[in-house]
């Protein structure tokens, strides 16, 4: 097996993934789900139907907004119910279709095809057409990455396994139980990008998966798996392609401008589905854990079930225990739900349901210039530096010592020993940061 | 501004809403501080060994003088919260204590202590504000205003009382007394000597007599330094502290006195002796007054030992860790504008294009 590679800064917080054994669980039909329009990074999906519509499950109810942009399926089939604002798990209320299920509209059936057959274009078609996105929570639509400029040649495609989000485990189980549906899909993304090498990077507490993608890559040639570190945030995208390939993206670049494209592993199957079997995204694997949940574990859910739904079917909340905090994501950088009525997004990885014992908020003390959040940054930055810019609401400062390469994945916050809310400053900084520079743009322009 | 909020559902009464991440090291700025008290025990307990009762005494009544300060200043000037759970103001009253003499007069080193925490750290804002290292403020100002208390040295192993007591010269007072008397020096070389063995033999004291800290005079927490090379094990284990200063402190006075002397016993005795241990395990670790980088670290480390042996061996005083420390203190502000981590995706590289 190769070494371990890995990348500078970051740190190792508690694993907490208790559910790393328990099997993917088929979860049954909701009666109810609702689709948000904005499910993925760019333009929202413009919806295409109204209140009393009759959907199939699969058949789309909402079109790109644009390039940058995904449809959204109907993942029951059943009625229009609901069409308007409303809340979505980022805690603001946006445009969703409700559907009702009707019980006696068929599901339909897919027929499998040899997907890498097909021509490149067609390829691209029907991963556009199937509304994938990042699964491991960013979001962004798959076919975007797909079509890099003419220029700039891909020459390796990276598979991101590495869950390095303490307390989810779906894509570890996902690796496990279905690793053909993930390879089929890297064939698929190295196909459409003429990219000559794959890689799957795998953090080292999975030896596992590993231990099943060595041998399963045993007879090719082009695709190799790359153990890695156990460190947040391993995953990170820039963090891995340079754990991978020793490969830095410049700052503001993306991984294209290096030659690589990453996909997660679960975004790989949904691309095999979409092409093998023109099946769009409407399922997913989330992992439910913490003190609360009767039945932690992996758990495959139609995309919509309202989170309330999704903790029932799943085993439901421990009654003797109350409910303190519900995180979508991880612990790290998944959000906290105001509502159990939000539904399940394409996003959302896992869910976890925290007693008061888990839900700890740290006691705000004075920043004693210890240099931790220094130490633990990935991106090189200076978070102590940084906050107190933003708290002086000195932009233009703050954007030169790298405001916006900050990638948010909370390792300042974590390891900062008067508990200050780094992330937080952050993601203020970084809208106002933004904001200037549209503003400057404008006034030379 | 909160970062928490709660929100009201129907089938859930109160969520905790809060921003990423949703867990914590565990890490306090009080966990640190009382970290470094028990990691200060070891020679807490050697002090006590060596001068008795006084010792204790003296760290008693600066702790209490720096505690004062710090209460009184919150509670009656500030009117803030009280902070003195964090342990910080007990740190610096112990730190203070460490680097006086036993025979320090009780109300000077209360004086001492609350000076410490008023002029040294609360005068600028309080915890994490401060420029210089709290107890090095004070000692200084001790120093200027008491030279003759801060300069009296006791014979370890006597009793309570100061009247009758045996007073005598320390490692690196006796070395600089020496080193400046010409005639004196000459004769020791006539006879086939060094300096070093001259003072050594004067004092009746070995190489393991100065690691361990018994047999001969200083500072109440600066003699051992097995002990506080224990305390400072334990802080680096914690993750508290991090080797580059200390290394870089030391291994500059090391060298350069090798350098200077020409002999591995006179920068063995340049080690060993004064607040060069405790210094640079405790006092330029000091998270608020150091550089926030390892880098930084190595560098203002570099610093001190460097000062440090120039007013040894030329300047006025028989030591110079406290001045060094107070002198780089001062360049820490410039340290950490330039010693900074390189920030991911600067470096220059070729991109497909």
């Amino acid at each position: 097996m190769l070494e371990p590679r890995s990348f500078s800064g970051g740190l190792h917080p508690p694993d907490l993934k208790a559910t790393a054994d328990k099997a993917i669980v088929n979860l049954p039909i909701p009666s109810k789900v609702v689709l948000h329009v904005s499910q993925h990074i760019g333009a929202p999906a413009r919806p295409t139907q109204k209140i009393t519509d009759k959907v199939v499950c699969g058949q789309c109810i909402a079109e790109p907004g644009g390039f940058v942009s995904a449809p959204v399926h109907a993942t029951i089939s059943g009625t229009v119910i609901g069409a308007g604002n409303f809340m979505h798990p980022f805690g603001v209320p946006s445009p969703a279709i409700v559907i009702e299920r009707s019980p006696d509209i068929q599901e339909p059936v897919y027929t499998a095809e040899d997907g890498l057959g097909l021509p490149v274009e067609e390829i691209k078609k029907r991963i556009q057409q199937s509304g994938v996105v990042g699964l491991g929570g960013a979001t962004f639509p798959t076919h975007v990455k797909l079509s890099p400029p003419e220029t700039k040649h891909i020459d390796t495609v990276i598979l991101n396994g590495v869950e390095c989000e303490p307390a989810l485990t779906a894509d570890h189980r996902l690796m496990l139980e279905e690793p053909d549906r993930i390879i089929n899909g890297l064939k698929l993304i190295m196909k459409v990008l003429n990219s000559e090498k794959g890689i799957v990077g795998i953090e080292m507490n999975k030896p596992d998966a590993i231990a099943l993608f060595t041998e399963k890559f045993k007879n090719e040639k082009n695709l190799s798996v790359q153990p890695l570190e156990v460190k947040y945030p391993q995953g990170g995208e820039k963090q891995l392609i340079y754990a991978c390939l020793g490969r830095e993206i410049p700052s503001g670049k993306l991984p294209m401008d290096v030659g690589v494209v990453v996909q997660n592993v679960a975004s790989a199957a949904a691309i095999s589905d979409a092409v093998n079997l023109q099946k769009p995204l409407m399922e997913r694997v989330v992992t439910l854990a913490g003190n609360c949940a009767t039945k932690p574990g992996n758990y495959r859910v139609r995309i919509g079930t309202p989170v309330g739904d999704f903790i029932e079917m799943a085993g439901g909340l421990k009654a003797d225990i109350p409910l303190k905090k519900v995180i979508m994501g991880g612990p790290m950088m998944g959000f906290a739900l105001f509502d159990l009525n939000v539904p399940i997004i394409k996003g959302t990885s896992g869910v976890l349901c925290w007693d008061e014992t888990q839900a700890i908020v740290p006691v705000q003390t004075a920043c004693l210039r210890c240099g931790s959040c220094i130490r633990a940054c990935p991106m090189g930055l200076l978070p102590q530096q940084m906050k107190q810019l933003v708290d002086h609401k000195k932009w233009e400062k703050v954007d030169q010592i790298g405001m916006l390469d900050c990638i948010e994945c909370g390792c300042c916050a974590y390891a900062c020993p008067a508990g200050l809310p780094l992330v937080q400053t952050f993601k203020l900084g970084k809208k106002n940061v933004m904001a200037e520079r549209k503003k400057s743009a404008a006034n030379k322009g | 501004m909160s970062a928490i909020s709660t929100a009201t559902t129907s089938s859930v009464p109160r969520l905790l809403v809060t921003t990423s991440p949703h867990i914590q090291s565990g890490l306090s700025a009080s966990r640190v501080m009382w970290d470094v008290n028990l990691a200060m025990l070891p020679a807490l307990v050697m002090a006590t060994h060596n001068f008795g009762l006084r010792a204790a005494l003296v760290i008693g009544l600066s702790v209490a003088g720096a505690v004062a300060a710090e209460f009184l200043i919150q509670k009656f000037l500030l009117q803030k919260p009280s902070t003195l759970s964090d342990g910080s103001a007990v740190v610096t009253g112990i730190l203070l204590a460490f680097c006086v003499p036993a025979a320090l007069p009780l109300w000077v080193a209360f004086v001492g202590g609350f000076v410490a925490i008023a002029l040294g750290k609360q005068a600028y804002g309080g915890l994490g504000q401060n420029i210089f290292n709290p107890a090095h403020v004070a000692r200084a100002v001790l120093l200027a205003s008491w030279p003759v208390y801060m300069t009296t040295w006791l014979k370890p192993g006597q009793g309570y009382g100061i009247a009758d007591a045996i007073t005598t010269a320390t490692p690196l007072g006796l070395l600089k007394e020496t080193a400046r008397d010409t005639q004196l020096m000459e004769k020791i070389t006539a006879e086939g000597g060094n300096l070093i063995g001259y003072v050594m033999q004067k004092l009746q004291i070995t190489f393991s007599d100065l690691f361990l800290g018994v047999n001969f005079s200083g500072s109440l927490g600066e003699t051992s330094k097995l002990a506080l090379i224990i305390g400072g094990i334990y802080l680096l284990i914690r993750g508290h502290i991090s080797w580059h200063g200390p290394v870089a402190m030391t291994a500059t006075v090391f060298a350069g006195a090798f350098i200077v002397g020409g002999s591995l016993h006179y920068a063995l005795f340049h080690l060993l002796t004064g607040g060069l241990i405790i210094g640079a395990l405790f006092m330029i670790t000091d998270m608020v007054t150091s550089p926030m980088t390892n880098k930084g670290h190595l560098l203002f480390g570099f610093g001190c030992g460097a000062i440090t042996l120039l007013i040894r061996l030329k300047g006025g005083y028989p030591e110079g860790v406290c001045y060094s420390i107070l002198i780089m203190n001062a360049f820490v502000p410039l340290i950490d504008k330039f010693m900074i981590p390189k920030r991911f995706g600067t470096s220059s590289q070729e991109t497909v294009s």
